[in-house]
């Protein structure tokens, strides 16, 4: 650790001291903002009440966009200069709170997995038997999707290190696979197996994309890098575009409807008297499929992580991390980096196919639309935000990425600040924007970049993450 | 005594683009002993190795690799992951390539990749819990460890291998190339960048390699007090070719070599050019 932490300082050793090189850094943010706010912020266009289009001048905010640059910009350059002279920062971010927490662990994983077991309890109590649906369904499930999603991706990106652009793809091919095999095949085969079709197909939707992960794998093992990334968003985008075009096979734009929601094996949730209320002897709520549909996912997720983590000790796992520091040297230890690539490949996409599954399963209703690159991007902005290969980084990555402009919307308290005609969900992106700036000037190599080692000796000491590689795509 | 040979290269030529990196070249290395790859700088040696590793193919010629049983491998049909893992060819690099992110021991536990994998039954028993993993796990274990020791690299075990110092880092390399358990070591100039001290402790680790462990060793080296101190045969390449070949003692005395390593004068050069053989 001291020898990292040394390197650090000599890689900012040149930085410049002084006030006025600060300000100049300042002063060039400052200007950089004022450029892109006169188009952006500074004239905004509305329609009248007879239609006309009227322009309206905001250079308020423009000042307050170039203000707030330039004093941020001039913090960060002093805390540098600071920092290279060998002393404190001017302000102290949280460094050491990541790490502290990494040694809490032990005690922090049981913790965290039973709040997350309890958290459909807490949130009726905390809003009421109608009120608690939002947040069990738009953060709870929401959330842990993307957490799967992120696990899913951080064994081919942040283990194997692939840069994988596409891997809403596989996400697709697992909703599709049981949009396809619930509405189609099993009413046409053996009905009488519909109320199992969820759990029948979670299986099929898995090992179908980990299929296509393969296929795509195949083609772009010789890749590296930028080429790769590019490949991939190709693959993503062919996916997406074979949906909408293939009429006959998806239903295009119109997508898929009345898929058959997942069952509590066996007893479907429905007013009915064989439904799972009345089963219980309980009154009908929507609210028991969500609680339901919440348990399915976080045990979904949790099995990823469980499978990452025994397979990081497996010698697979460490040929793929080996693969990620240094593919020549994988194969002069005689490790077939081919099929290497091929499982991290396969399993990664297995995992966003299980999702996927999932996903059409809640929804009820799929279409092209829901498979976006958007979808890569976040997914992709989670595992770099959360720090490539840490399963907790990705899972705090994915709370703060998809929850916090959830949250945004929540945020009623801020109108007696801000004034009554304040409306939050407007400026989620914006603060979620610049949350991302911070993440970025503050842990470049994402929430948690240190790496456990899988074996040790004596102790176990967490390797920094500026020895870690990137992997080269 | 000659022994077996274990390495035949024959008639290897590699040519890149209209450049003939190695010409013609045929040479032996014998089981049980140190064989040294020797030439001034660009004369094709890490060509050479390349080739014998699988990591180029070359233009013509034929590598074979004998093994105890008489089995044996050509080794330029092979890929280079096979190379490692069937024919038992390890290998270190000129500039070393240890997975700077893991620790120490998980450098040498990688390098037992194909033995753990076939235990772990591809994973899946692994996964499971099934079948013997933990106990090659422990096993791998105990090997790592005694490669350590042999290294000296114990107390470092669980420090990240980018951590090392340079002289630690070629060590380990070496640790992690024998954890794959080779028949063959080649070494990519191993003693480079060492001080006098380090590469006394190299010349001992080289040969306890060969004679305790019974691997046969090819190197490339520059630093003359390693490869005339320990190896057995030396084998001198200039621009491809093969200028010479025999015990460090025949090769040292060859006007050959030493017009290659220390030049001649301007008047000579055709004298010597006619007498190695060039055009």
């Amino acid at each position: 650790m001291a020898k990292a932490n040394n390197r650090a300082s000599e890689q900012t050793a040149i930085v410049e001291q002084g006030l006025t090189p600060a300000l100049k850094e300042a002063a060039f943010a400052a200007l950089v903002t004022f450029g892109l706010c006169i188009p952006i912020v500074a004239w905004g266009t509305r329609q009248d009440l007879n239609n006309r289009l009227i322009l309206d001048q905001r250079w308020d905010a423009v000042a307050w966009a170039v203000l707030i640059v330039f004093v941020g910009r001039l913090l960060v350059s002093l805390n540098k200069q600071r920092r290279a002279a060998g002393g404190g920062p001017l302000v102290s971010m949280p460094n050491a709170l990541l790490p502290a927490m990494a040694k809490l662990l032990p005690v922090l994983a049981p913790l965290a997995i039973g709040f997350l077991f309890v958290f459909p309890i807490v949130a009726i109590f905390g809003s009421g038997w109608q009120g608690s649906i939002k947040w069990i369904d738009n953060f709870g499930v929401q959330i842990l999707i993307y957490v799967m999603l992120g696990w899913g991706l951080n064994i081919v990106v942040g283990l194997a290190g692939l840069l994988d652009l596409g891997y809403v793809a596989f996400y697709a091919v697992g909703a599709y696979s049981y949009a396809l095999f619930a509405t189609k095949v099993i009413p046409a085969t053996y009905p009488a197996l519909g109320v199992w079709a969820f759990w029948i197909c979670l299986p099929i939707a898995g090992l179908l994309a980990a299929f296509w992960g393969v296929l795509l794998g195949f083609p772009v093992l010789r890749l590296r890098g930028d080429y790769l990334a590019i490949v991939t968003l190709a693959f993503g985008e062919i996916i997406r575009l074979v949906l909408i075009n293939w009429v006959d096979f998806s239903g295009g734009y119109a997508g898929i409807s009345t898929i058959p929601r997942p069952s509590f094996f066996g007893i479907p949730f429905n007013a009915s008297d064989s439904g799972f209320a009345a089963v219980f002897g309980l009154e009908f709520s929507p609210l028991y499929r969500t609680i339901f549909l919440y348990y399915v996912i976080l045990m979904l997720a949790l099995l990823t992580a469980f499978v990452t983590i025994r397979l990081r000790r497996m010698p697979v796992g460490r040929a793929w991390e080996a693969l990620r520091e240094d593919e020549i040297a994988c194969r002069s230890l005689g490790i077939n980096t081919t099929s290497t690539k091929l499982t991290a490949f396969a399993i990664g996409a297995g995992f966003g196919g299980v999702a996927g599954a999932f996903f059409a399963a809640r929804q009820g209703f799929i279409s092209p639309e829901s498979f976006t690159f958007m979808e890569s991007a976040v997914v992709l902005a989670i595992v770099v935000l959360g720090g490539m290969g840490s399963l907790w980084g990705v899972a705090i990555a994915a709370v703060a990425m998809i929850g916090g402009p959830e949250l945004m919307r929540e945020m009623d308290l801020l109108k007696p600040i801000f004034g009554a005609d304040f409306d939050p969900t407007k400026y989620r992106m914006l603060i979620f924007g610049l949350a991302m700036v911070v993440i970025m000037i503050w842990k470049p190599r994402g929430l948690i970049s240190t790496r456990e080692p899988t074996a040790f000796l004596k102790e176990s000491k967490s390797v920094s993450g500026s020895l870690v590689k990137e992997g080269h795509g | 005594m000659h022994s077996a040979p274990l390495l035949k290269v024959e008639h290897v030529t590699m040519r890149f683009g209209g450049l003939v990196a190695v010409n013609d070249l045929s040479f032996e290395a014998r089981k049980g002993e140190i064989t040294a790859l020797i030439g001034p700088n660009g004369a094709g040696k890490t060509t050479v190795f390349n080739c014998i590793t699988g990591f180029y193919k070359p233009t013509e010629g034929m590598i074979t690799l004998t093994h105890d049983d008489g089995s044996s491998f050509l080794l330029e049909r092979m890929p280079d992951f096979r190379i490692a893992a069937r024919a038992k060819v390890a290998r270190t690099f000129q500039n070393i390539r240890l997975f700077s992110g893991l620790t120490v021991l998980e450098n040498l536990l990688v390098a037992q990749h194909n033995v753990l994998m076939e235990s772990s039954g591809w994973t899946i028993g692994g996964l499971l819990g099934l079948g013997g993993y933990k106990a090659a796990s422990k096993a791998s274990i105990e090997k790592a460890t005694y490669w350590l020791d042999k290294t000296r690299l114990m107390d470092r075990a669980d420090d990240p291998a980018g951590d090392l110092a340079y002289g630690d880092q070629r060590r380990l390399e070496i640790a992690r190339a024998m954890c794959t358990e080779p028949l063959l070591l080649c070494l990519d100039e191993p003693a480079a960048g060492l001080n006098p001290r380090e590469s006394l402790e190299l010349n001992n680790l080289l040969r306890s390699i060969r004679t305790d462990d019974g691997v046969s060793l090819l190197l490339i080296e520059h630093d003359m007090s390693v490869v005339m101190e320990i190896s057995d045969h030396v084998v001198v390449l200039d621009y491809g070719t093969k200028i010479s070949d025999g015990t460090p003692k025949e090769v040292q005395s060859d006007p050959k070599v030493i017009a290659a390593y220390l030049g001649v004068e301007d008047e000579e050069v055709e004298a010597v050019e006619a007498e190695v053989g060039i055009p």
